[in-house]
């Protein structure tokens, strides 16, 4: 009955995810009740800081200066139309730190450090580190995962500001040294029309809520992997796609309810 | 425990996020232009508000003195009722006129001030009795059009 067949294919990988699901919920459950071991031998949370935030600095401040620039011109080709370049600044800084920055440092991030965590973790229980880690009664979960977890909840934030920091900057340097627009205006305008609270701190929240989400995917995939070559793959492949989604589905409900045109 | 090179990378990349941070606040963000000195709040009745929208700035003679706090529907009169924080360093006459204003042909509104003679100055919690309200484009084509069809006769 190749019907019945499929259709109990079907079920069999509903029910796989609901099952993974849960799993994650309660990796997610231990990571941060075994999380007090990262925060007594705190240099364990530093290596993976090393490892996740300071390698991305790279990638993060290039890919932020590039996108500045990019907006930088574009802007000005479309405010040019309406005579209104002196909004560049504005239009410069809104879009990064409201959007730009937490989505596309997160996106390079989790390409960056979240296949890194998976591919790493994966590997070590191929080659049965885990296993032996548990042998000595040491919990691989609060040696190993929490230390990653929170150091990517905690350069998440720094790497999306330092991304749209620079941004600004190569929007400053296109706008302003090469362009000309005027500068007091393009810094005034930018300093009328972002708010503190509700576009800089909201777009902090964001980049934490997307670490939350990449680092806990990477982590998981990697967990979860089954010990095999291919397994280390398809798990790698599977959180930069997984949590690529996440990100922006997840942006697309912290746009809804942060800014809702009030 | 010693100090590692790690521990100097690290610390550099804590550095730069809270520093990237903090530029953003200071040099994009409004943060430097936030009053930390004490204000005092006063409200305004207005028979149309435009298009302002809370944290819109509070001007006179061009100069920041305030922030609008809320806009709200006054239910009892149909106005709009508008209130706002302005710095204690300033103090307005009660005959004080508030206006909605437009920066620019396009920019945002604000609500400017232009003090009265009185001697008396207005308390915290008080009043701007005298309000202008926002022109509304569509209003003032419609006039337009009104008058010259009239003149037209």
């Amino acid at each position: 009955m190749p019907i019945a067949k499929s259709l109990r294919a079907v079920g069999h990988r509903a029910v796989n995810v609901v099952w993974r699901i849960g799993f994650a919920t309660r990796f997610l459950y231990l990571t941060l009740t075994h999380s007090g071991m990262s925060f007594r031998r705190f240099q364990l949370v530093v290596k993976e800081l090393f490892a996740s935030g300071v390698m991305s600095l790279i990638i993060i401040g290039v890919a932020g200066l590039f996108v500045g620039i990019v907006l930088g011109l574009q802007g000005y080709e479309t405010l040019k139309r309406y005579g209104s370049e002196s909004a560049l600044g504005s239009l410069v800084a809104l879009s990064l730190v409201r959007e730009l920055g937490p989505v596309l440092a997160a996106l390079l991030f989790a390409s960056r450090a979240g296949s890194a965590m998976t591919a790493e973790i994966g590997l070590m229980k191929a080659t049965e580190q885990i296993a032996a880690m548990e042998m000595m009664a040491v919990s691989p979960i609060a040696r190993v995962i929490a230390p990653r977890f929170w150091a990517g909840i905690l350069s998440m934030p720094l790497l999306a500001a330092i991304f749209s920091a620079m941004g600004v900057f190569g929007g400053y340097v296109v706008g302003v040294v090469l362009i000309g627009v005027d500068e007091g205006s393009f810094w005034s305008q930018m300093q009328a029309t972002v708010d503190f609270q509700h576009d800089i701190l909201n777009g902090v929240l964001k980049s934490f809520v997307f670490g939350v989400a990449v680092t806990v995917i990477a982590l998981f995939e990697g967990f979860d992997a089954p010990p095999t070559a291919e397994g280390v793959s398809g798990a790698t492949t599977r959180t930069v796609v997984q949590s690529s989604l996440a990100i922006l589905l997840l942006d697309v409900i912290l746009t809804a309810f942060m800014f809702r045109g009030a | 425990m010693e100090r590692t090179k790690l521990d100097l990378w690290v610390g550099a990349f804590v550095v730069a996020g809270i520093a990237a941070i903090v530029v953003l606040a200071l040099k994009v963000g409004n943060l430097s232009t936030y009053n930390v000195s004490e204000t005092y709040q006063v409200s305004a009745h207005f028979t149309n508000v435009g298009g302002l929208k809370p944290t819109a700035s509070v001007r006179s003679a061009g100069v920041l003195v305030g922030r609008v706090t809320s806009i709200t529907l006054d239910a009892t009169r149909y106005e709009a009722l508008v209130t706002m924080t302005i710095d204690k360093r300033y103090q307005f006459p009660i005959d004080t006129f508030a206006n909605i204003l437009t920066s620019g042909l396009l920019g945002e509104q604000y609500i400017g001030l232009l003090p009265g003679g009185e001697e008396e100055m207005l308390a915290a919690g008080s009043e701007f009795k005298k309000t202008q309200s926002a022109i509304v484009i569509e209003e003032l084509i419609g006039k337009f059009m009104f008058n010259k069809a009239s003149g037209a006769e």
